[in-house]
């Protein structure tokens, strides 16, 4: 059959799908001022620790295939249990792979939501104690907690053309 | 400036009008060309669906005051290997030829430096002044992809340079005059009605000239670093990009004036029409730049000599039987023909010539 293929077609197609996008909402977010919402049950880059539910079992440290999490516990033989007295995370070799989450039998250990953790120094990714602790800066995320996943704001994505700007955190 | 008792073909002899001339034609090719950046940046970001810079002032209209600020502030070097003197001129050399176009670009009626009876015979003549500066920057960097990249560019030029002065032909016979106040007076019907086809090959022969998207390959940026810009830095490399966008806007112009009949139109100021009807050539450009890979060397010259010169020249011909024997025919009779002229000339032609024939193994 007759086709138009070879004569120039390929062309006026390109052109149409340049115009069309002209007139589209640009697929981007300018992100400092706009944020998407990450996935909610995303395995974002900080670890949630809870000292209450905490045995010091020490489970999530066997778990931790990098070796990052350091858990050191003292007897507590007035309430017949163990105080954990030092909780210590390397951020920096974690690889989020959430294996400490998923090994904890307490539910004590979250992935965090965030995702902005950067830091200046190498020093800084180190968190210690209470530094891990749950606050409304650092959100746990519904990752392997699925019931925590509902009370998050659900995913963004760049289709839904974004356009408002969010403070910063 | 009474500019009808200027005489035609003469800038009015008033070292007044000569001199307001020149400071209005500098001013204002400088202002399209900061609008004609903006412009390229951002609707050629929307078109790739990004957004384009927007951070420079109020929708970023202040980008291209950005960059030529950060551009003239930049150290200039000239390397060791250079011809000194020949690197510093060429930039001015390609400059000047793009101011010299628009002296003789009615922005109004009778708002022109000079309205020379030869008028595009002058611009086909000067347009091409441009690649001495462009060759002269390839040689003097003493760097051999600059030289490569001028190289490429001369032979580009002097290729286009023969389908761009035949589809010119066209206009002019239907014309029947070489003044561009004469051109303009005549197009009732813009020309681009009767000469669709002539209009396509001046686009597409322009468009190479001013090594613009999808010919761009005398700066490739993957084969010659920057082409004859590569040495440039400072001043001097914004003086080249000045004259990269300069031409694109002054063959738009001359676009404008040829076929889509200059400063006419109804109910906007004339001076409004002429940057407008530009803007929208320098649109098209924008738009092919924005879709169309670019071609080898080898394809470049293969378009300009199996595609565009055959066409021009049956275009030529077909342009002046019509004006020989139908010399009182309907307007929209020839519109119709010529049509139908330009639809089975590219079918048949594009099936004579492929792009993608014709690699040479080496």
């Amino acid at each position: 059959m007759f086709k138009f293929e070879r004569f120039g077609l390929g062309i006026f197609k390109g052109m149409t799908v340049t115009i069309r996008h002209l007139f589209r909402h640009p697929t981007v977010s300018q992100y400092p001022e706009q944020r998407l919402n990450i996935s909610r049950r995303t395995r974002g880059n900080e670890l949630i620790w809870s000292r209450e539910r905490c045995t010091g079992c020490a489970t999530c440290a066997k778990a931790c295939p990098q070796g990052a999490i350091e858990i050191v516990t003292a007897a507590n033989t007035a309430e017949n249990k163990y105080n954990v007295t030092k909780y210590r995370v390397d951020t920096g070799y974690c690889i989020q792979c959430g294996l400490c989450v998923e090994a904890c039998p307490y539910d004590a250990l979250f992935m965090g939501f965030s995702f902005e953790r950067a830091k200046y120094r190498r020093a800084d990714l180190v968190q210690e104690d209470d530094a891990l602790a749950e606050s409304p800066e650092r959100p746990a995320s519904g990752y392997f907690h699925p019931d925590i996943a509902a009370k998050l704001p659900e995913q963004t994505l760049l289709v839904d053309k974004i356009t408002e700007k969010r403070k910063k955190q | 400036m009474p500019a009808a008792a200027v005489a035609a073909d003469w800038p009015g002899g008033y070292w007044w009008h000569w001199l307001f001339y020149s400071v209005a034609i500098i001013g204002f090719l400088l202002t399209m060309v900061m609008g004609a950046i903006y412009l390229e940046r951002r609707g050629m970001g929307r078109m790739q669906s990004r957004l384009g810079p927007n951070r420079t002032g109020p929708f970023g209209l202040l980008q291209p005051v950005a960059d030529a600020v950060k551009v003239l502030l930049k150290e200039n070097i000239v390397p060791t290997a250079a011809d000194k003197i020949v690197h510093f001129v060429a930039p001015i050399v390609a400059f000047a030829p793009v101011l010299m176009i628009l002296a003789v670009l009615p922005i109004m009626n009778g708002a022109v430096l000079a309205d020379l009876n030869i008028g595009i015979l002058y611009i086909v003549a000067v347009s091409s002044i441009g690649t001495v500066g462009v060759f002269m920057a390839g040689w003097g960097s003493g760097n051999k992809y600059s030289l490569l990249g001028a190289m490429r560019n001369v032979a580009a030029v002097v290729s286009y340079e023969i389908p761009m002065v035949l589809a010119i032909v066209g206009v002019v016979l239907f014309a029947g005059s070489l003044t561009i106040s004469d051109i303009i007076a005549k197009q009732d019907i813009p020309f681009i009605l009767m000469q669709p086809l002539g209009f396509l090959l001046f686009f597409a022969a322009a468009c190479a000239e001013i090594n613009r998207s999808p010919f761009d390959l005398f700066e490739a940026d993957q084969e010659l670093v920057a082409g004859y810009m590569t040495e440039y830095s400072g001043m001097k490399f914004a003086m080249f990009y000045l004259v990269e966008y300069a031409e694109a806007i002054a063959m738009s112009a001359v676009i404008t004036t040829i076929f889509l009949s200059g400063w006419r139109g109804p109910w906007l100021p004339p001076w409004l029409w002429f940057i407008l009807k530009t803007f929208a050539v320098f649109f098209l450009m924008i738009w092919t730049r924005t879709t169309l890979p670019r071609v080898r060397i080898d394809q470049l010259m293969a378009f300009a000599w199996k595609f565009l010169f055959p066409l021009a020249i049956i275009n030529l011909f077909v342009t002046a039987i019509q004006v020989l024997a139908w010399p009182d025919a309907l307007p929209w009779f020839l519109i119709f023909i010529n049509f139908a002229v330009m639809g089975v000339l590219v079918l048949i032609w594009s099936k004579f010539f492929r792009l993608g024939w014709g690699r040479v193994q080496v």
